[in-house]
């Protein structure tokens, strides 16, 4: 029976030393991972990051990280690269309608809080620029 | 009908029935407004949003030797010092020294005015830095310490308008996104931001301004604050429903309080990109059910309370006065509005409700325990006051 297919949200920290290693295409080819990037700062001589879903199977996902970080990368498969500070948010909503993805969207009608779910987020950035209350930051 | 003193007595007896403005019209279709008005005593109102003619007057006490400040910036951020020796008024839209604005647009305007009294109230230390012409009785030409809220002698927030009645929601009919104080609009109407706590907010409940003029007692903050003038460009004698709410901003209200006795949850700097900064305050006051019609006006709901639309684009800078149409806050909070014709389905608010709705609590809640006295008007705001333009003459009149 085929392994079930699962998305997960991944961070990589890249040192300097590992800007021109072509990982992602090993992610593709050697673990049959379909890569969607979100983010990326990719820069010789630089520190870098990416953002990326990876979908496949558990076992894939998980051979695939192993094979990430003999390359000195810091894997982070948290899923915070934007973060909401909930002491921060005055839940006003003025973010709601620029989160094209609806990851910040109200929930509740009565009480009209702004719920962040982090799993809809596409990293846009978008609330990071706009929110009055710098209620919304980005890891990187 | 009851009086101030009626409604003190309960408040001081913890006997008050207090309910929010969010919570009235729903106890006052199910007791009727008869019974609802000899019931209950007061209904709090509340609203959470920036209000960018905010600020604070400072006294920082005198040094050794004394100076005289003739400038200076609290954390960078210019204060003005045209007052005695050592007050500054520090004003919430002031920028830090050396923000590049909107030079490369649309800037960022990370701190400000409003980010200092933020700090302030947070605890923060924060630096003073002045300089002086010297006299023979304030030697001092130059100052640069370290302070907090405490160290201060007096830390008043003095705000010459507050609590708009009402007020626009702002499109975009231009070609290109522009940036401005109702937050960043798409071009072609794309979407719309509205400010205003709709039927919880403390004028609207209040339209004819029956119970609050200069003198009413405010939960500013968290502090017990008042009013203590009419807003600056109040305009009460703006058009109406027919049921007496206003159609556009029309009234304001100058608040002042003690801000060593706010929260710093309910006092905080906000950026606005390509704009500026401003500060966002938590208001909440208190209505004295005083009669039917008194309580009757305390449940406007939503769907009752109409805003203009007005085009950021080209209406708003040019002062056209143009308005578009006008929807109900009911349809702002659902999230769709129709102008020219065409539906807007991206519809955010710069108000907070949940905050608004949280202070009405807090106050009620002051108001059942006894630690909360309301204070009857000395004056009454003008309900006929209309706004008047600047006029660019070439000469002298």
């Amino acid at each position: 029976m085929k392994d079930k297919s699962v998305t997960r949200k991944l961070m990589f920290y890249f040192p300097k030393c590992v800007c021109d290693e072509p990982i992602i295409y090993h992610l593709v080819k050697d673990y049959q991972l379909i890569v969607n990037i979100y983010r990326a700062k990719v820069t010789p001589e630089e520190e870098g990051y990416l953002v990326l879903d990876v979908t496949g199977s558990e076992k894939a996902i998980r051979r695939a990280i192993d094979f990430v970080k003999t390359f000195d990368v810091t894997v982070n498969s948290s899923g915070k690269g934007v973060v909401r500070d909930e002491e921060r948010c005055a839940h006003c909503g003025y973010c709601v309608p620029y989160c094209r993805p609806g990851a910040l969207k109200i929930e509740d009608r009565a009480t009209r809080k702004v719920a962040y779910d982090e799993s809809e987020c596409i990293e846009c950035l978008a609330c990071v620029r706009i929110c009055p209350f710098g209620a919304c930051t980005s890891a990187f | 009908m009851k009086t101030y003193e009626q409604i003190n007595d309960r408040i001081a007896s913890g006997k008050a029935v207090v309910l929010t403005a969010d919570e009235i019209m729903d106890y006052v279709d199910k007791k009727g407004l008869k019974a609802a008005a000899k019931e209950v005593d007061v209904v709090t109102t509340a609203t959470f949003g920036p209000m960018c003619s905010s600020g604070c007057f400072l006294n920082f006490g005198h040094s050794k030797p004394k100076i005289r400040m003739s400038e200076a910036w609290i954390a960078d951020v210019l204060a003005y010092t045209g007052l005695a020796a050592v007050d500054v008024y520090l004003g919430c839209t002031q920028l830090r020294h050396g923000d590049p604005a909107n030079m490369y647009p649309p800037g960022e305007f990370r701190y400000g005015g409003g980010h200092v009294i933020e700090d302030l109230v947070a605890g923060k230390t924060l630096q003073l830095f002045a300089l002086s012409y010297g006299t023979d009785c304030y030697p001092l030409r130059e100052i640069r310490t370290y302070f907090t809220i405490d160290d201060l002698n007096q830390a008043t927030m003095v705000n010459p308008r507050n609590c708009y009645q009402n007020y626009n929601v702002a499109i975009n009919l231009s070609e290109q996104t522009i940036y401005t104080y109702m937050g960043k609009l798409e071009p072609h109407q794309k979407n719309a931001n509205y400010c205003s706590a709709g039927q919880l907010s403390p004028l609207l409940n209040d339209p004819f301004y029956e119970t609050i003029g200069v003198g009413t007692r405010v939960w500013l903050a968290g502090a017990h604050g008042h009013v203590y003038a009419e807003g600056t460009q109040h305009a009460g004698g703006g058009a109406r429903t027919p049921e007496g709410v206003p159609i556009g901003g029309a009234g304001t209200l100058a608040l002042t309080g003690d801000m060593k006795q706010m929260k710093k949850e309910f006092v905080r700097g906000v950026s606005f990109i390509g704009y500026g900064v401003s500060l966002a305050l938590g208001i909440g006051i208190p209505i004295p059910i005083l009669n039917e019609e008194v309580l009757r006006r305390t449940c406007v709901r939503d769907r009752d309370i109409l805003a203009p639309v007005v085009d950021y684009g080209f209406d708003y800078p040019q002062n056209t006065g143009n308005v578009l149409g006008r929807v109900s806050y009911e349809q702002l909070r659902a999230g769709r509005i129709e102008v020219n014709g065409k539906m807007i389905e991206e519809v955010g608010s710069l108000s907070s409700y949940p905050k608004a709705l949280e202070i009405a609590n807090l106050l009620a809640d002051e108001l059942r325990r006894g630690d909360f006295q309301l204070a009857a008007p000395l004056a009454p705001l003008r309900k006929d006051a209309k706004m008047k333009p600047l006029v660019k003459r070439r000469e002298r009149r």
